[in-house]
């Protein structure tokens, strides 16, 4: 059993009353939210079915509270509404998770470019050089070949290195040592060896960065064996996913998305970790589940204002953990709803929609009442121009199209 | 002539002088295997250097460290012909690179440094691991693919590690071993240990990109880094003047000094490694280029022989091989027998010959296996075989 942090789920373990720590945890953030880069709807994220985690997995999170160290202040805080937390960009959630594991364990070390002096290229690690000295955030030369296989180097002694690709497209230069040694040396060693590391950084089709800074390694990395991948899109699973990454004994390697810096949220006070392998209930419903991550969350939630004004009840949910996938989740979902709307932001060949309709048409066919239908972006490169690339990437308007036609 | 050395060394007495013969009846290995009198040898060449001052050629050693690198070379060298017999009859697949011939190299850094300081080498790594205290059932249980190997037969010939010993392997992907060493002296100068990493690659793997970005990086963050280029010649079927513009492997680093050492000279490496050592503690990486000579082909389905000739083969063999060469030592300096020497390796060919029936009496590894170790501590995820429907597991 994975050491499983859950940073809701184990507070509303923890208190007498579940359901209304629950709710009283999620009155928190929700109606204080305000994105600056994309409009969504403030949702409460309760369970659908109803029951708050006392389910097999919230058996599970029982199971952990001994070992829950993130979440002991979380009871007392929980129940109250008293500390609504601060408010911060997402980039800051990140720094704010990077400086407190970092504090918390001083094998935590940052190797990148321009992380160090600079600040790094969007501020996640700014302020962290000054703080923690050259020796634990350090700048390397432009060879992430080498620096991401130091890094696995270094984990393979017990450090725990957080390597940060400038932009994810440049990993492709790391692919060998990613995949042969971060991912299999666990193996490949009979158990001797664990690789703490994670791999970040920015991805994902931005504003006209050019086909290059465009790409979507998610797909590519997606069949190593023995790694773990996570997307995350708010401040608060940023957060919680960064720590819970730092945490792992497994490699991860941490999605970000370019546009999703500057989202701002109020995040609690207390320390707290996501589960890395859960899915995120955005919005329950019961017409269709849209199964989505990262930015292309932001896309579903705003076709989802236009579905509800037209009458529909979208399932939302933001999958997060993309290897391995939630299949409880989802599979609970497909469940109730019977349609599925994949919408993501790779490519259509080979992407991870690709994988998630496999997952899902073996394990729950029996439960699907029309084929999943997939909103990937175009097979292309993706193009400079702003009305190309618009093109390239799924908007709002073909996922309303989309759960109309699947809800005939 | 043993005999003559254990009277002059002991004080003579009467009951000394009975006792030698009941002495060299049992075993006159004991007096000679832990006498530690200094002996002064000179290498075989002078040491050339690029950027740093060359080592002394002459190198302490003493009876005993003689005659453990006689006992560890020749029980390597043993080793690898008796995995050559046993791929060839079938029980070892896939790749097995053998190191006979290079011997020199991983028993004269062995006995230059502690298990403190890390090791990671490329795919031909089986004498490595034995030097660094592997076992020879771990080794022949992991080439058969056993569960008894040191890998739990998941790992194969390429993929021996040894973590309390500090041998990192063990590495298939040409190079690719260069930045994870550098890494590992990353997190010794991190955690302050004092100690040092020898990433090993081959004058193949010279060429690579990777290792001039590691070097850099090591050289610019002063890492306790030693790259040590075990120049065979030959990067499998590629002679050096042909893959590298600048064969001087030790000059490559430019910045980074270098040394160029008799690779087959036990007492040379050892020399070299000792300094390299007390530089990388305190200046930084230092590249040894360890000039050497494989037997074998690159691997088992290389012959070996379409590009080189036979005759430089066993030129090399007769002139510069490093078992014959502390053989020879041992001898001139009276430290044992002809006579011993042959004992010790009938020894080693019986020792050897028990860990392959042993390693074979061992069974294959369980099918749930298959899933142990793909994550640390697991996931409950659960895993599919190719049909994505059989071969369902959870990993543990």
């Amino acid at each position: 059993m994975a050491a499983i942090f859950q940073g809701v789920g184990a507070a509303a373990a923890l208190s007498s009353s579940p359901s209304n720590s629950f709710d009283s945890k999620k009155f928190v953030f929700s109606p204080c939210r305000s994105f600056s880069v994309r409009k969504g709807a403030s949702f409460a994220v309760v369970r659908s079915d109803g029951r708050v985690n006392l389910n097999p997995k919230g058996r599970r999170a029982q199971q952990l509270i001994s070992n829950a160290v993130a979440t002991k202040s979380d009871s007392a805080a929980a129940s109250s509404s008293s500390k609504p937390g601060h408010e911060l960009l997402l980039f800051e959630a990140l720094q704010e998770g990077l400086e407190e594991e970092m504090e918390r364990d001083p094998r935590v070390c940052v190797m990148g470019e321009d992380v160090g002096h600079y600040g790094g290229s969007y501020k996640v690690t700014k302020g962290l050089a000054k703080k923690f000295g050259d020796l634990r955030v350090l700048d390397t030369p432009i060879a992430e070949n080498s620096f991401t296989g130091m890094g696995i180097g270094a984990a393979m002694t017990g450090l725990r290195p957080v390597v940060e690709g400038m932009n994810m497209g440049f990993l492709l230069l790391a692919f060998n040592q990613i995949s042969n040694n971060c991912g299999m040396l666990h193996y490949t060693s009979g158990g001797q060896f664990t690789i703490p590391i994670v791999i970040r950084g920015p991805g994902g089709v931005g504003r006209q960065l050019g086909a290059e800074h465009s790409q979507r390694l998610e797909s590519y990395f997606q069949s190593i064996p023995g790694i773990q991948m996570v997307a995350c899109s708010t401040p608060y699973n940023a957060k919680g996913l960064m720590k819970a990454a730092i945490r792992s004994e497994n490699p991860v390697i941490f999605f970000e998305h370019v546009l999703l810096y500057n989202l701002k949220e109020r995040i609690p006070d207390e320390d707290y970790i996501c589960n890395l392998e859960e899915a995120e209930m955005v919005r329950p419903g019961e017409h269709v589940t849209i199964l989505t991550y990262s930015r292309m969350r932001y896309h579903v939630m705003q076709a989802a204002k236009t579905l509800v004004n037209k009458g529909y009840d979208p399932e939302v949910i933001d999958i997060r953990s993309l290897k391995p996938f939630d299949l409880y989740t989802i599979g609970n979902s497909v469940k109730k709803t019977h349609r599925v709307l994949i919408v993501e932001e790779c490519m259509r060949t080979g992407g991870i929609g690709a994988s998630l309709i496999a997952a899902i048409t073996e394990n729950f066919n029996d439960y699907l009442d029309a084929s999943i239908m997939c909103l990937s972006s175009q097979d292309v490169p993706t193009p400079y121009a702003g009305t190309l690339e618009e093109v390239t990437v799924v908007q709002p308007a073909q996922i309303v199209t989309a759960v109309e036609q699947l809800c005939q | 002539m043993a005999l003559s050395r254990l009277a002059s060394s002991s004080s003579s007495s009467r009951s000394a002088d009975l006792l030698k013969p009941l002495c060299s009846a049992i075993s006159l290995r004991r007096p000679i295997s832990t006498d530690t009198t200094p002996i002064t040898v000179e290498t075989s060449v002078p040491f050339t250097s690029h950027q740093c001052d060359t080592p002394s050629r002459s190198v302490q050693t003493n009876a005993k460290e003689l005659l453990t690198f006689f006992r560890d070379m020749a029980l390597m060298r043993r080793m690898e012909i008796a995995a050559d017999s046993l791929y060839k009859a079938k029980l070892i697949r896939g790749f097995c690179h053998l190191y006979d011939g290079q011997e020199a190299v991983a028993v004269g850094m062995e006995a230059s440094i502690t298990k403190k300081d890390c090791i990671i080498a490329a795919y031909r790594d089986h004498c490595t691991f034995v030097a660094r205290g592997g076992t020879l059932l771990e080794v022949f249980a992991e080439l058969m693919g056993r569960q008894a190997g040191c890998s739990r037969g998941k790992g194969g010939s390429m993929h021996f590690y040894k973590k309390d010993s500090n041998f990192y392997g063990g590495h298939g992907i040409v190079g690719a071993q260069v930045p994870l060493g550098c890494g590992l002296a990353f997190a010794q100068k991190y955690s302050k240990d004092e100690a040092v990493t020898f990433a090993l690659y081959g004058d193949g793997a010279a060429n690579q990109g990777q290792l001039f970005e590691a070097l850099n990086i090591s050289a610019l963050w002063d890492l306790p880094a030693i790259l040590v280029c075990e120049n065979n010649h030959y990067g499998m079927g590629t002679a050096e003047w042909r893959a590298a513009k600048s064969p001087a492997y030790y000059k490559r680093g430019d910045y980074a000094p270098g040394l160029k050492v008799d690779g087959m000279d036990a007492l040379a490496v050892k020399q070299a490694c000792t300094f390299a050592k007390e530089h990388a503690l305190k200046n930084g990486p230092i590249i040894l280029e360890m000039d050497t000579y494989r037997y074998h082909g690159h691997s088992m389905s290389d012959p070996g022989s379409t590009y080189r000739t036979r005759d430089e083969i066993t030129g090399v063999r007769q002139e510069r091989d490093p078992v014959e060469r502390i053989r020879k030592l041992i001898l001139s300096h009276d430290l044992a027998t002809e006579k011993e020497l042959k004992d010790i390796e009938k020894e080693i060919r019986k020792e050897v010959d028990d860990a392959i029936a042993q390693a074979k009496e061992n069974p294959l590894p369980e099918s749930s296996e298959l899933f142990t170790n793909v994550y640390a501590k697991g996931l409950g995820v659960e895993s599919f075989g190719a049909d994505r429907k059989e071969v369902r597991a959870v990993l543990p």
